[in-house]
């Protein structure tokens, strides 16, 4: 098992004939990825890398039976693929983009609360369930297949935590960037309640950054109800308040949202919490070796 | 983005904000005219982003236009130092001259996107003149909450409890509703991220009126308000930060001496926090983005390096996609380019990473390779501190 997704997964890819779309689509199909479909508005009825165009998702998904979705749309058109997606019966979105107005995104949470699907980002490089399937931009040789699951608000230090994992002898189930932007739509509990049930987890990394309090929501959800190790990393430990570093999420806003509030909280929950960043794999070898 | 006092209140007018009579400007004669005109006794306030002018000495009273004009002449060009500008202090380009009113209560209201609930929250309280921060953390039970339905938008009754909360009555009342939901309509419209009026003023005459107004909006709506990207002050914002942005890259000056360079922002962070851990500061937080062109390479060493207080410097990429041999060729030509002196150590990783290093070993230049970031840390940490 895994979560998200899997062998069965089909993928339409929504802004497929952009330059991102393009690029990305390749390297996806070269991963194994079914994509059945892709969608440009204007462009229906062509071919892009073998795949059918259509014009609507929702011929996407009634002709090619597509289930979940790649969103590489512009930031300000962003919110609206999300929401054709959610509407034509997909039940993953990933959403790609970044820079996408958190009012934008207010709707877009407010529209697929009364939906049966889940968003992933925005601003994220996807998902993956190595050997299986990936929706992203994440490079796919670095993962291996294993019981390590993976929640990150990052990308490049995702990928880190992913050879640092490998090094140790481990692999991963399922790996998901939730996304760096201040609303995103899978928070760390929704996917730790997928890890909870996916027998093929064995522990779970959790790497958060300062901003926000959804690493403290995630330790309170932990302590009550996470039966499998947690092993985390915060990042921003040196980061000063008041500034945005990068990410449109990670701001320390009037003295919230500090990493050694992070810290302490997923600690208070019996997470090994990794102090240095050089140490993630390494806590999990601990904690599975336990 | 963050915008100035005056520039906040002109957007908040629009949506029916009640403010005080006022002009900005930067001559002090001006300012002698403008108290003529709405004084005699007037307010002149220095426009400079940072909080907590006052107790700088940027806001001051005159009794009249004569003393406007001095207040003026010493608040323009002075370093004011705050303690949210830091000790450097920032220098007074222009100052709002608004009249003097006669102040009954100092209320409070902002508006915020709560982030866990995923909805803008307005906050009230009686406590106005503050910090909020301050009074969330004594008294929280002073600051009311509303939080907003996004499919129904900020609702009267909401508006009537918060009024109620404040203790205001007839026609302070009906103003506060007025002034709540114009704020409302002004953060909305405008894509902000934060709508503050601290203090909000009731006046002895029982008027609601926005004293001090701070705005900041959404940097990713930006595009969408040319009106307001329009307000944005360069001069308040750190030179080398705003030629970072030019290059979409992002720039933040810290305090320390080991400059750094990584791609993506949580790695970015995590080479900063791993500095830390081997006994060093970064001078800097640098993402040049997840992708890494060569020209993104370039203009980072070159904005790194500006900085005078970086003594070494530490890049970091987790090559991903793209391949490590191209990052290689791309630090190295950068490096030649821009004759970098300070010591480097490089820590590449991903596709093609032996390719990568052995184009950095032979180039000439004095690049010491690291395999893990731990490596690089503790390597360029002792560099730094020579």
């Amino acid at each position: 098992m895994s979560i998200l997704i899997d062998e069965n997964t089909r993928v339409v890819v929504q802004g497929i004939t952009g330059s991102e779309g393009t690029f990305h689509t390749q390297k996806m199909q070269e991963y194994g990825t079914h994509v059945v479909a892709g969608v440009t508005p204007g462009k229906g009825g062509t071919t892009h890398l073998g795949v059918p165009v259509y014009n609507t998702v929702e011929e996407a998904v009634q002709n090619e039976k597509a289930n979940a979705s790649a969103l590489f749309v512009p930031p300000f058109f962003a919110a609206d693929a999300i929401m054709e997606s959610a509407d034509s019966g997909v039940n993953l979105v990933v959403c790609i983009t970044e820079g996408i107005p958190t009012s934008d995104m207010i709707k877009v949470k407010q529209f697929l609360s009364h939906k049966d699907c889940r968003l992933i980002g925005p601003n994220t490089p996807g998902v993956i369930s190595p050997g299986k399937c990936k929706i992203g931009i994440m490079p796919g040789h670095i993962h291996n297949k294993g019981s390590v699951g993976i929640i990150s608000r990052s990308g490049t230090l995702t990928y880190e935590a992913v050879q640092q994992v490998s090094l140790q002898g481990f692999g991963q189930s399922t790996a998901v960037g939730i996304g760096g932007d201040p609303i995103v739509g899978q928070k760390y509990i929704d996917l730790l309640q997928m890890f909870k049930q996916d027998s093929e987890t064995e522990a779970v990394i959790l790497i958060g950054e300062i901003g926000g309090t959804a690493e403290e929501e995630a330790a309170e959800y932990i302590k009550q109800d996470f039966p499998k190790p947690v092993v985390s990393f915060i990042a921003g430990q040196t980061a000063p308040p008041g500034r945005r570093m990068g990410h449109a999420g990670a701001i320390i806003a009037g003295g919230k949202g500090t990493a050694k509030e992070k810290m302490k909280a997923l600690q208070g929950a019996g997470v090994l919490v990794a102090k240095s960043p050089a140490n993630i794999g390494q806590e999990v070898k601990n904690a599975l070796s336990k | 983005m963050k915008i100035h006092e005056y520039q906040a209140k002109q957007i908040l007018q629009k949506f029916g904000v009640k403010i005080p009579q006022g002009e900005v400007t930067h001559s002090p004669k001006q300012a002698q005219k403008i108290a003529e005109k709405i004084g005699p006794k007037v307010v002149v306030k220095a426009q400079i982003h940072a909080g907590g002018r006052g107790k700088g000495g940027g806001v001051k009273l005159a009794e009249n236009p004569n003393q406007a004009e001095n207040l003026a002449s010493q608040i323009i060009g002075m370093n004011l130092v705050t303690h949210q500008t830091g000790p450097e202090g920032k220098k007074v380009k222009r100052v709002l001259v608004e009249e003097a009113l006669d102040i009954d209560r100092e209320l409070y209201i902002g508006i915020v996107i709560d982030r866990a609930l995923e909805t803008p929250v307005i906050m009230a309280s009686s406590e106005g003149g503050v910090e909020i921060e301050k009074v969330a953390a004594e008294t929280p039970e002073l600051i009311f909450k509303e939080y907003v339905n996004p499919a129904t938008g900020f609702l009267g009754y909401q508006a009537r409890k918060l009024a109620f909360k404040l203790g205001l009555k007839g026609d302070t009342f009906k103003q506060a509703l007025q002034f709540f939901q114009g704020l409302y309509q002004a953060f909305c419209s405008s894509d902000a991220s934060l709508a503050e009026i601290n203090p909000l003023l009731i006046t002895k005459q029982g008027d609601v009126i926005a004293l001090d107004a701070k705005m900041n909006f959404d940097d990713n709506a930006l595009k969408r308000h040319p009106d307001i990207l329009d307000m944005r002050d360069l001069d308040e914002e750190e030179p080398i930060e705003v030629e970072a942005s030019k290059y979409n890259l992002s720039y933040i000056k810290l305090d320390g001496n080991v400059g750094c360079m990584v791609n993506g922002a949580g790695l970015a962070m995590a080479t900063m926090d791993i500095i830390m851990h081997s006994g060093g500061m970064p001078a800097n937080f640098l993402d040049v983005g997840g992708g890494v062109s060569e020209e993104a390479v370039k203009n980072a060493f070159r904005i790194l390096v500006s900085d005078k207080d970086v003594k070494a410097a530490l890049v970091n990429i987790f090559g991903g996609i793209v391949r490590c041999d191209l990052v290689a060729n791309g630090i190295v030509n950068a490096a030649k380019e821009l004759d970098i002196k300070i010591p480097m150590v490089v820590r590449l990783e991903g596709t093609n990473v032996e390719k990568g290093k052995k184009i950095l070993e032979e180039s000439g230049l004095s690049f010491q390779a690291a395999s893990s970031m731990k490596e690089a840390a503790e390597t360029v940490v002792p560099l730094a501190k020579q």
